[in-house]
């Protein structure tokens, strides 16, 4: 393909909406909110002011955003997130697999199955889970009829957990059916053939080769958790607390809209942190071929 | 218990659908040999070496190798070892962790391997590239990976799938030496695939050549050129020219054909042959002359020149008979002139010893 240099025309009537739309929607609100999180609520005749704010005033956001109480929540939104990513994988791996090694007929109909639930309003399918957990829950139905339970299964790190898992799935199962798809069966069957285990091939030959692919759907899982707030509001209450609803609640309820800017950014910079550990990975493991 | 390495008996492959790569094929190896699988693509060739390296398994049938039936062995247990069409050169490891792969795995101490991977790449002359990716090295050198990482294995049968068909005209003949050269040094049976006639006519000391899976002959090189047992053979292995004929007598060995284009000759065959038949006789086998020949019993008839192709060292004249048949004949160019012995348009006498050519009949 031409590089956009030989065809400057064409790449500024394409790109011009989408430039403005960006720098409308996305760069100027969080402009604001930059500088936002450097600011405070004013004070008006001895009260706080609900809707006026003295700028830049310094850094005491970010100072209240390291008190123990938001490093406790954003630790536990760390390996929350970690763990939903990781069951995430060790599902998905197994799935991308079967649609891959699947006859050519059904391949388009499972990867359908895997995207279905997008068609679903995110609320919905979240209420769904609800119904399905519930102390009254089809779970616990079912335990009900062999004379189990029931169990509480909501509001708590498991529900949570679950629920992330159920609904980043896609973007985790997608990436690896991508590279799993494009690995090359030789390499799998030249494993075997020299002497290798069906397991050993797999770890020696088939995960290494589509790390690529395992990589991109970590962070496509991993990040979005990070910032999640409707499932563990829905599904963890008030006992699972992610850095998420802290986020949601300055802005709404609290409406502390500096104190939630600053955690916004610093969400923002720990994403950074995780997309640039991609990077140098992607640099040391060259040759495998992104 | 076959004595041969590899015993294939009656062994068939189905696809579900009713496709069928490999009818029926029963063949035995020998200890040592250089055996080559050829025929036109699709001819169930690579499905048979598959088969041996246990990468994919006969729905009918057996296959023994040393002795011993491989029905319900897995190819990871097989004492075969196998050079794949594109190389499958692990790209995540280096060359010498790709050929010492297949030790590590199976639990060789690693100072052996080290030995053994020294070994392999001193072998295929690699030596210097040990710590190379294969991503920095061209495909001739990526190939010498894929054989060292087989043979540091010591299989007891060395399977190679088309190993020279992605190299480059130059190198597909340095590989082909190379190749002979391994083979005799190591003292490995080598299965090796191919469609290509010159290779397999080059390296193999047997031949078995399939069409449409199965095996139409099996022989030495000079054996399928000179005696090919059938028209597929004859037009598969090098030129030949085909003439239709029907039989008018036969005592013994001689035979009286009426040839299409020729009329009544003269000609041997060793068995019965039916009424219809095929006479083929190589392009290099006849002789071109401007007089009629006056030997007595050789094959002669009156063509023009159609076509000339020259080839520097000797030259490919197509003719036509009177009856519109045409006929290749091979010319060597032995002395050094400008043009070639025949033009377009020459009238010219093509004539052959009876014996040099055969009668074929399927």
């Amino acid at each position: 393909m031409d590089d956009w240099k030989g065809n400057r025309r064409v790449f500024w009537t394409l790109g011009t909406p989408g430039f403005f739309w960006l720098l409308l929607f996305f760069v100027v609100p969080l402009g604001f909110l930059f500088v936002m999180s450097f600011s405070d609520k004013a004070v008006v005749d001895g009260q706080v002011s609900i809707t006026d704010y003295d700028y830049l005033t310094g850094v005491s956001n970010y100072i209240r955003a390291f008190e123990p109480l938001y490093l406790t929540i954003m630790w536990k939104s760390i390996w929350v997130s970690a763990l939903a990513t990781l069951v995430c994988l060790l599902t998905a791996y197994p799935i991308a697999f079967g649609i891959c090694f699947a006859p050519a007929k059904w391949k388009p109909l499972l990867l359908l199955l895997v995207i279905l639930p997008f068609w679903i309003n995110l609320l919905i399918r979240t209420y769904a889970l609800i119904a399905v957990f519930r102390t009254q829950g089809y779970v616990n139905l079912a335990l009900g009829w062999v004379g189990l339970g029931p169990y509480d299964m909501l509001y708590n790190n498991f529900a949570v957990i679950f629920g992330l898992v159920y609904v980043y799935m896609p973007f985790m199962v997608l990436p690896l059916y991508a590279t799993i798809e494009r690995l090359d069966r030789s390499f799998l069957e030249a494993s075997l053939d020299l002497g290798a285990s069906q397991f050993q091939t797999f770890l020696k030959v088939t995960v290494p080769l589509t790390m690529p692919g395992i990589i991109t759907g970590i962070i496509l899982v991993f990040i979005p958790c990070l910032g999640s707030f409707l499932t563990p509001d829905l599904l963890g209450g008030a006992n699972a607390v992610m850095i998420g609803n802290v986020i949601e609640r300055q802005f709404k309820a609290a409406n502390d809209w500096p104190f939630g800017a600053a955690i916004s950014f610093l969400l923002m910079y720990a994403t950074f942190g995780a997309l640039a550990l991609r990077a140098l990975f992607a640099r040391f493991s060259k040759g495998v071929g992104v | 218990m076959p004595d041969a390495i590899v015993s294939i008996r009656n062994v068939s492959r189905r696809y579900p659908g009713g496709v069928v790569a490999v009818d029926d094929v029963s063949v035995d190896i020998e200890q040592n040999e250089f055996f080559a699988l050829l025929g036109p693509s699709g001819c169930g060739k690579t499905t048979l070496l598959r088969m041996i390296s246990g990468l994919d398994t006969p729905t009918e049938g057996h296959i023994y190798i040393g002795g011993e039936d491989m029905a319900l062995t897995p190819p990871n247990k097989r004492p075969t070892n196998m050079v794949f069409q594109s190389y499958a050169v692990f790209p995540h490891m280096t060359v010498a962790q790709n050929v010492g792969y297949g030790l590590k795995v199976t639990g060789v101490p690693s100072d052996e391997i080290k030995r053994r991977v020294a070994e392999g790449l001193e072998m295929v002359k690699l030596s210097h590239l040990a710590d190379r990716k294969p991503d920095q090295m061209s495909g001739g050198q990526r190939q010498r990976v894929a054989l060292a990482r087989a043979l540091v294995k010591r299989p007891k049968v060395l399977l190679l799938d088309e190993p020279l068909s992605a190299l480059d005209a130059k190198l597909r003949d340095d590989m082909r030496m190379e190749l002979t050269r391994l083979q005799q040094t190591v003292g490995i049976t080598f299965i090796i695939v191919t469609h290509d006639q010159d290779e397999a006519l080059s390296m193999a000391s047997r031949i078995a050549v399939m069409e449409k899976g199965k095996i139409r002959q099996i022989a030495t090189p000079a054996e399928l050129y000179e005696h090919p047992a059938n028209k597929f053979v004859a037009d598969f292995i090098g030129k030949v020219n085909l003439f239709e004929a029907s039989v008018v007598s036969q005592k013994g060995s001689d035979v009286i054909a009426n040839v299409k284009g020729l009329g009544k000759l003269k000609l041997v065959s060793d068995k019965a042959c039916g009424k219809d038949v095929t006479i083929a006789v190589r392009p290099e086998k006849l002789k071109l002359s401007d007089a009629a020949p006056k030997v007595e019993g050789i094959v002669k008839a009156q063509a023009t020149v159609r076509d000339v192709a020259y080839y520097g060292d000797w030259s490919e004249v197509v003719a036509e008979m009177a009856d519109g048949t045409s006929v290749s004949v091979n010319v060597q160019n032995e002395k050094r002139s400008i043009g070639s012995a025949a033009k377009r348009g020459d009238k010219i006498w093509v004539s052959w010893q009876g014996t040099d050519s055969l009668i074929l009949t399927e």
